[in-house]
């Protein structure tokens, strides 16, 4: 869908969770880009000590703060980075929200595997890691069963917007992407194929990716 | 007539749930599958619908606190809006109805009391026969479904003619409320702990006064530092080392082996609101008396915020219980499996003491050790101990 702004796809996300309960919608993968945008997750909310950047640093780097009814902390998203919102309905067979996640992470481990990344798990630590860095980020909400946000998986974004934040509200660890990982330019365009591919496999499921312009 | 919403379980791993925020208050009416609630698991934040319509009589759980699943979160009174207190609220059984996103079981029969379970929703059973649901509801509530009056199919006694039964049982006084998943995955622990090892316990007191004067000598550098000198650092220290004097304290018994560990896994139980886990302090036999109040610290803390990693309560070769945090002075603490022994701190108190024929004022605390008789014996433990109680009392200096 390419770049969509945050609160955009907000709504859209809305509209086809309503949608996709009343089953009048196939389960649907949304990929698309934002432009620069911190958001704060259901955690982040409540205490949001892991925004390092004061509101006008934020304004002056044109980056925007949005509260996202998610799981999670704190993140950002940006050009360069492939955002993932799947909107599927799990029942009746995957009614298991840490499956659900693990599942994504299989996504990301295994899209990230194409360009000979060996990316992994982290116990305790939702997401996707290459080291003690982090790769994709991972914050969902559901809706009956109905899946909503997902993932954010940097392929060549620009990483110094990350210390405007403390990912994820983790101490300690940093993040990369693929695109610092391979050495090479990587297009978001180049990775969004096998991330589907890969999508297809782990959920048993052939999603249409939305292509109409957002 | 009344329901209770419970916390429902989103995956077969997740014993617990934190409610972020009500989108409705008490009195508000709600319609079914109108989002009542919201909860925060793993990075999963799900939208919990209403399991019925009616008024939101009491909300059990604040936005904010965690629960384990199946708890009471909150209770709705009948669509009619009459939301009188319903003395039996409390007592009806909840059950997981599974599959479904919300987890609810109406705490009376539906109107004219037909029979809504998916159990008998399918075809009729021969009479007699009990659905699984039934089966299991009755035996988590010790109930003989002999004795039930059913109205069912054929006379079969459904869940709700279960559920009527435990309400009036328990109409009495008192409540019945089934144990949630942690509750039950301790109570296993700790029986089969006492069915597995030959648990025996030997108790020593011991002298705090050079720890005591150590600890108010570095206290404030401890603090400046970030850490917190406590008394269990100490013996945490005295432990480690004593567990390197007497290696089987610190090994595990699988089958007919006796496995001895090189690394030292410290386990620390930490209480909780309900129940109690514990984080194991890694590499513990490098680790220096900053190091490992450092440790505890952090990982009592994080257990109580439920935010420990899996990782973080596996790998432990020994553990110590600090019940003298609660003013216990003596307690018998039952092993945790696979491990050979456990330590248990009482109170440091002041208490009189002789001292060369003469009474004075002392520093003391009993620690206990439970161990298991099939690989240690008194003599064995007792060197032990006394290995613990000499490194105390002599604490050295030099490892602070």
């Amino acid at each position: 869908m390419g770049m969509v702004p945050y609160g955009t796809a907000l709504s859209l996300q809305r509209e086809l969770v309503a949608e996709r309960q009343a089953n009048r919608v196939p389960d649907t993968l949304l990929l698309l880009q934002h432009p620069h945008v911190v958001t704060l997750g259901v955690s982040a909310q409540q205490q949001s000590t892991n925004v390092l950047a004061s509101p006008r640093e934020l304004a002056d780097r044109g980056v925007e703060l949005h509260e996202a009814p998610r799981g999670g902390d704190v993140t950002y998203h940006g050009p360069g980075q492939l955002v993932g919102y799947p909107i599927l309905d799990l029942r009746p067979d995957r009614c298991d929200v840490h499956r659900y996640v693990r599942d994504l992470e299989a996504v990301l481990i295994g899209t990230a595997g194409a360009f000979g990344i060996a990316a992994e798990r982290a116990a305790g630590l939702t997401g996707v890691w290459v080291g003690t860095d982090k790769l994709a980020a991972i914050g969902v909400r559901l809706s009956r069963w109905v899946t909503s946000h997902g993932f954010a998986l940097n392929v060549s974004t620009d990483l110094d917007y990350f210390t405007l934040i403390r990912p994820c509200g983790i101490h300690g660890r940093g993040v990369t992407s693929i695109a610092a990982l391979s050495g090479r330019p990587v297009t978001v365009a180049e990775v969004e194929p096998l991330l589907v591919r890969e999508f297809a496999a782990v959920f048993d499921r052939t999603p249409c990716p939305s292509r109409s312009s957002g | 007539m009344s329901t209770n919403v419970l916390m429902p379980q989103l995956g077969e791993s997740i014993a617990e749930g934190t409610i972020i925020r009500w989108n409705k208050a008490v009195g508000d009416k709600v319609e079914r599958d109108e989002p009542l609630f919201e909860i925060s698991t793993d990075k999963v934040d799900a939208e919990i619908p209403s399991p019925t319509a009616g008024t939101l009589i009491a909300i059990e759980v604040p936005a904010g606190e965690t629960v384990p699943v199946d708890s009471v979160v909150a209770v709705i009174g009948a669509a009619d809006g009459v939301a009188t207190a319903d003395p039996a609220r409390d007592a009806g059984a909840p059950v997981r109805d599974a599959g479904a996103g919300a987890a609810v079981v109406p705490a009376a029969p539906a109107e004219g009391g037909k029979p809504t379970t998916p159990a008998a929703g399918g075809k009729p059973k021969a009479p007699g026969r009990l659905s699984p649901v039934v089966r299991r509801l009755a035996s988590e509530h010790d109930v003989d479904p002999a004795a039930i009056q059913g109205t069912g199919a054929g006379g079969r006694v459904t869940k709700e003619d279960v559920l009527r039964y435990v309400e009036s049982r328990s109409a009495a006084g008192g409540r019945v409320q089934p144990m949630s998943t942690v509750r039950r995955k301790i109570a296993e622990h700790m029986v089969r702990s006492r069915r597995t090892s030959a648990h025996v316990h030997t108790v020593f007191e011991v002298d705090f006064s050079q720890v005591a004067r150590l600890r108010d000598a570095h206290k404030a550098e401890y603090a400046a530092a970030g850490a917190k000198l406590t008394y269990l650092s100490f013996v945490a220290r005295a432990v480690v080392d004593a567990l390197a004097e007497v290696p089987v304290a610190n090994a595990s018994l699988d089958g007919e082996n006796i496995v001895y560990s090189d690394d030292i896994g410290l386990g620390i139980a930490v209480a909780l609101d309900d129940g109690l886990i514990v984080p194991v302090i890694k590499h513990a036999r490098e680790a220096g008396v900053r190091e490992l109040s450092r440790a505890i610290a952090d990982l009592a803390e994080r257990a109580r915020t439920r935010r420990l990693a899996p990782g973080e309560v596996e790998g432990g070769t020994f553990t110590i219980t600090n019940h003298g945090a609660f003013g216990s002075l003596l307690g018998m603490p039952i092993i945790n499996q696979p491990q050979l022994a456990i330590l248990g701190m009482g109170a440091v108190e002041q208490r009189p003491v002789i001292v060369d024929g003469a009474v004075a004022v002392g520093l003391r605390a009993y620690l206990t050790l439970g161990f298991d008789h099939r690989v240690i014996d008194g003599a064995t433990a007792d060197r032990f101990m006394a290995a613990v109680k000499l490194n105390i009392e002599q604490f050295d200096p030099g490892l602070l």
